[in-house]
């Protein structure tokens, strides 16, 4: 089953649960696009942790671990932002499944 | 927390037993698996076109398989002792989330060709015939079952609802009708070796920053071995210990004991799960599959124990069934319990003194601990029965000094599940894994209230995952949630044994 994200130009395809089909089909449109859907305006801050996200996928072909990732957010939005606190109020559905789909990965699955 | 379109079920001072509302779950079901989903587990791609004929064919190949299945079905007298047994029907007063009602969907069909009143006079013994209709309730009601076996301590007769739920599911499998989230899970494990489809060098690079946060907090070199050749012990862990809160804080406290003993431990990147999500579909070869992963991965890395990290269904498999799925374990050291729970390998510990605990570095918080279904139900720790119950409290109460139980009929045996077990931890199942777990978070209110809780326990990633989610609506921080082993990594002693 499919639907799609509705870009100014044309449409993605997206799951149920809303993860993008085609990875390849990511850019800013799209997580400007799906955010805006969720009522939420993408922040810088919002970018610093699409783009690590982003980065640490096309290294390891996996979301990173929370821990992971608060840690590089700790390091580069200063150490009062580098925890799970924080990454849950820019993204209040869990930085792990709101942010990844927001940044084009598939949805994390597992016992999560 | 997200937007939420329906109602947060009130928590009262005591737990009612709701009024009925026939059809309020009529709805819910999980999303179903693709066809690729389903193939690469060699289950059909969609729904074939002789399902009736398929789906009776298969239910009479697990009667012949599993006597115990027929006897649950046969030995049913609807007495009703289950009826308010169950978080779900409690959560959400949908009469079919009666275990009885439930069990029944099967059972009518099960009646229906396979006694000889079913098969004469169906409507005088609620014999039915298999139509579309059927598959659906069966779909959205058997994946409102966590298989926690709860109502299971209070029939009479024994009647395990979880094999039927099991049973229902493994004939859906069977006609191509399968769940998403635990097939595409299974389809992950048998390639990449984990739930979450971490690949080896993801996992490399998590654990070297474990070691660092560790080596930066404590100052202790702790490590975080990945598949070293010649440890003394595997450990085998959901791989949710890898990813998310609270459970990498009770993955950093199994290093931590392991280090303090002195006990040599590696993880697998080849069997980097300890779930079996194959037990939830029931599906013995799938299940079996996945066992055979950590045997493989035992004898490979030369290991002389395998150790299960905290994971419910996990240890049930371990437990109960590993020995006939993939043993035997002879080439394991048989002065080790085969499997050990790293509840019993720490819980050893601390009663010999081989690790010191600093209890008041737990004492912001007060505990309580959950028992998780799979651990309380199906398995056992140490020597003794009701070890499973044991042990874990006395590993917290060696831990921190603040300790209280929940209300007795809500632990111990009659525990209530998390409310996201059996293969319902997913989103599009909210409301149900919000409203399943309303009895627990009632229980929880009231240790609260009287003792001033403020953290719950648990050795289960589900369970942990569930309550991170669910305790928000019921205006509890998700902090509120943590890993026992956690507790033990805040209150262990590194380097000063005597």
């Amino acid at each position: 089953m499919t639907a799609a994200v509705a870009l100014q130009d044309r449409e993605v395809a997206v799951d149920e649960e809303g993860y993008l089909v085609n990875l390849s089909d990511w850019n800013e449109d799209v997580a400007k696009t799906m955010a805006a859907d969720d009522s939420i305006a993408l922040t810088d801050n919002h970018w610093e942790v699409i783009n690590f996200l982003r980065e640490y996928y096309a290294e390891y072909q996996v979301a990173p671990a929370i821990r992971v990732l608060t840690k590089a957010i700790g390091k580069k939005l200063g150490p009062e932002k580098g925890n799970s606190k924080y990454l849950y109020e820019l993204f209040p559905y869990g930085p792990a499944k709101q942010a990844c789909r927001y940044a084009g990965l598939p949805k994390p699955t597992g016992c999560i | 927390m997200a937007k939420v379109d329906f109602k947060v079920p009130a928590v009262e001072e005591y737990l009612k037993t709701p009024e009925l509302q026939p059809g309020a779950m009529a709805k819910s079901a999980p999303f179903k698996a693709a066809p690729r989903h389903q193939e690469a587990l060699g289950f059909p791609g969609e729904l074939v076109e002789d399902w009736e004929r398929r789906a009776v064919a298969k239910l009479a190949d697990l009667l012949k398989k599993y006597r115990s299945l027929r006897v649950h079905l046969d030995a049913c007298v609807k007495c009703g002792s289950c009826a308010d047994k169950c978080q779900y029907f409690l959560g959400t007063g949908d009469p079919k989330n009666m275990p009885v009602a439930r069990q029944d969907l099967l059972r009518s069909i099960y009646r229906r060709h396979f006694t000889l009143a079913g098969k004469l006079f169906p409507r005088l013994v609620g014999a039915r015939d298999l139509d579309p209709s059927v598959l659906e309730e069966w779909y959205g009601y058997f994946h409102q079952c966590s298989q926690c076996r709860r109502c299971s301590v209070f029939c009479p007769y024994g009647i395990d609802t979880a094999e039927i739920s099991m049973a229902a599911r493994e004939i859906l499998d069977e006609i191509g009708i399968g769940q998403k989230y635990c097939n595409e899970i299974l389809g992950k494990v048998h390639t990449l070796g984990n739930n979450l489809g971490l690949p080896a060098p993801a996992l490399a690079n998590t654990l070297e920053g474990l070691e660092e946060d560790v080596k930066e907090d404590t100052g202790a070199d702790v490590r975080f071995p990945l598949d070293v050749q010649g440890a003394e012990v595997l450990l085998i862990a959901p791989s949710a210990d890898f990813f998310a809160e609270p459970h990498i804080d009770g993955l950093i406290g199994y290093a931590k004991v392991f280090h303090q003993a002195g006990v040599s431990w590696t993880l697998s990147s080849y069997a980097s799960e300890a779930a079996n999500f194959a037990m939830f579909i029931g599906n013995y070869e799938q299940m079996r599959k996945v066992a055979l992963r950590i045997r493989k991965a035992a004898i490979d890395l030369k290991v002389k124990r395998i150790i299960v990290g905290e994971c419910g269904h996990a240890w049930r498999v371990a437990y109960s069934f590993w020995n006939t799925l993939a043993g035997p374990f002879d080439f394991l050291d048989p002065r080790y319990p085969v499997p050990q729970h790293i509840i019993e390998f720490t819980h050893d510990l601390i009663e010999r003194g081989a690790i010191k605990l600093d209890k008041e570095a737990n004492d912001h918080m007060r505990v309580t601990f959950h028992d998780s279904c799979n651990v309380a139900r199906a398995t056992r720790m140490g020597a003794r029965p009701g070890g499973q119950f044991v042990l874990p409290r006395e590993v917290i109460k060696a831990s921190c000094n603040h300790f209280f139980d929940m209300a007795p009929e809500t632990i111990g045996e009659k525990t209530f599940c998390c409310g996201g077990g059996g293969g319902l931890l997913t989103d599009e199942l909210l409301e149900l894994r919000v409203k399943g777990a309303l009895p627990r978070m009632q229980a929880l209110r009231e240790v609260h209230k009287e003792h001033g809780v403020t953290h719950m326990a648990a050795i289960c990633a589900i369970c942990k995952s569930q309550f991170s989610k669910v305790l928000p609506y019921y205006e509890f921080p998700m902090e509120t949630i943590v890993s026992v082993h956690q507790l033990v990594s805040n209150a262990i002693q590194l380097g000063k044994n005597s």
